[in-house]
């Protein structure tokens, strides 16, 4: 890549920041140049957060009708799936799963809670509502 | 307060690592950071899922870089996990206070200055701690895929050392002992030449180097058959995120291993290499191709077409592959 090929388009998901790539000068050496982003990255960081978004507002909608629990949809929100929440918490996915039932989320103990919540970077308060 | 040179890279260890080593008297740049600890590779990893979807890298495991770069340049490093949260802060304060540089490991998604859409869970992100803010306490920390230097609160950076999961970092501190010395260039980079070439093309495992590319490339064209665009889609953008996103993941690696080749050039008078370097721009150049023409199947700018992408790869698996060769006779 040349130093004038260096992709200036920009990147909403870099959020103002700009960052730095190998490329060939005038002389032929390759040097630092910042880049302010490639749209080809913002479309594939764009898919895996969208898609981590409706994930989110699909389980926020199901927690309104009663269907899950509000555990589900902050496991979505922190960008998590239930085999990285297994590995975080400890648990078994099985048992996370089964704490997307809203009744037996309902029963957890303070200590199970903050155990999500920590994982999570929110406080337990947090956990308890779709929000 | 310690006099610290901060200097943006493009990825997070190569950059810590030649930020510390500059630190300690010894001018290295990210180029040959990255390649004498012969970090440049090619893995895919259906087995390891991320979000339902496999693991692509394009260089050594985390750590690799800096546990390489000790042999070659008689440094010692020292390593340090925690049990406890506590005592692992209570240790970096430690260092700090004694005037020590200190690398960590930590997990992007707790790191409060990240943007927002690049905070996944990836616990290998590498950043050097400084020294702490009079005023507020917060950690001063040089985070090499960043333009400057920035801060970060003692409870943010505490969860970010701590994250749990995959590649857990458990508070991973590292630092020079001693100092690090000029080596003989002449010995070094051909032995980290013949290293990664090694890696490259003669990895027993399918899914590493040359032959890994061209399994990748099996298992795009096995995405049509699945009849499932929108999973498609999730395949192809993730393959094309890690090789392309900030510094932590992916990220212009045959770029940068091509400037190290420029400076093995000079450093041992070989003109070979510089030829060989200009190969492997062009090389990363395809790769960018890759990644457009992928980009722009998600959009649905160029109709999907798995197995079209799948011929780019294999066209690249042939030109890696000739490339490794020649750099073999050439070190």
């Amino acid at each position: 890549m040349l130093e004038r090929d260096v992709p200036q388009e920009g990147n909403v998901t870099l959020g103002g920041h700009r960052k730095a790539v190998y490329a060939r000068g005038e002389d032929g050496k390759l040097q630092i140049v910042q880049s302010a982003g490639w749209e080809v990255e913002e479309i594939v960081t764009r898919q895996a957060v969208d898609d981590l978004n409706r994930l989110a507002e699909d389980a926020r909608q199901r927690v309104l009708a009663g269907q899950t629990s509000t555990l589900e949809y902050h496991m979505h929100k922190a960008r998590m799936d239930v085999p990285l929440l297994s590995q975080t918490t400890g648990l078994w996915q099985w048992r996370i799963r089964r704490h997307f039932r809203p009744a037996v989320f309902a029963g957890l103990s303070p200590a199970l809670l903050g155990r999500y919540a920590s994982v999570m970077g929110i406080s337990v308060e947090q956990l308890k509502k779709a929000e | 307060m310690m006099e610290f040179q901060h200097s943006q890279a493009s990825h997070c260890e190569s950059g810590v690592m030649s930020a510390m080593l500059r630190h300690h008297g010894l001018p290295i740049s990210e180029p040959m950071a990255f390649g004498l600890s012969s970090a440049l590779s090619f893995a895919y990893l259906p087995i390891i899922k991320i979000n339902g979807l496999p693991l692509v890298s394009y260089r050594m495991p985390p750590k690799f870089i800096i546990k390489g770069l000790q042999k070659p340049l008689g440094l010692t490093m020292r390593f340090e996990t925690f049990r406890d949260p506590v005592a692992g802060t209570r240790r970096l304060d430690e260092l700090l206070a004694d005037g020590e540089v200190v690398g960590m490991q930590t997990s992007v998604f707790f790191l409060p200055y990240m943007p927002e859409d690049l905070r996944f869970h990836f616990n290998a992100h590498n950043v050097l701690a400084y020294g702490r803010d009079a005023a507020s306490g917060d950690y001063q920390l040089s985070d090499p895929v960043f333009e400057t230097t920035v801060s970060c609160a003692g409870e943010a950076l505490q969860k970010a050392r701590f994250a749990k999961g995959a590649l857990a970092p458990k508070g991973l501190l590292y630092y020079t002992t001693g100092k690090p010395s000029t080596p003989d260039w002449t010995k070094v980079i051909p032995k980290a030449l013949k290293k990664t070439t090694r890696i490259m093309l003669d990895t027993p495992l399918p899914i590493i180097g040359v032959r890994g590319i061209r399994r990748l490339a099996n298992a795009i064209e096995g995405l049509a058959a699945k009849n499932d665009p929108a999973q498609a889609k999730m395949f192809i953008g993730q393959v094309v995120r890690m090789q392309e996103e900030i510094g932590t993941g992916g990220g212009g690696f045959r770029f940068i291993y091509a400037s190290f080749l420029q400076e093995a050039a000079e450093l041992l008078a070989r003109p070979r290499l510089n030829e060989l370097s200009e190969n492997l721009v062009d090389i990363g150049d395809e790769w960018r191709e890759f990644a457009l023409s992928a980009a722009r199947m998600i959009r649905d700018r160029e109709p999907l077409v798995p197995a079209a992408l799948a011929a780019k790869l294999r066209q690249i698996a042939e030109r890696e592959k000739a490339f490794f060769l020649d750099l073999r006779r050439a070190a």
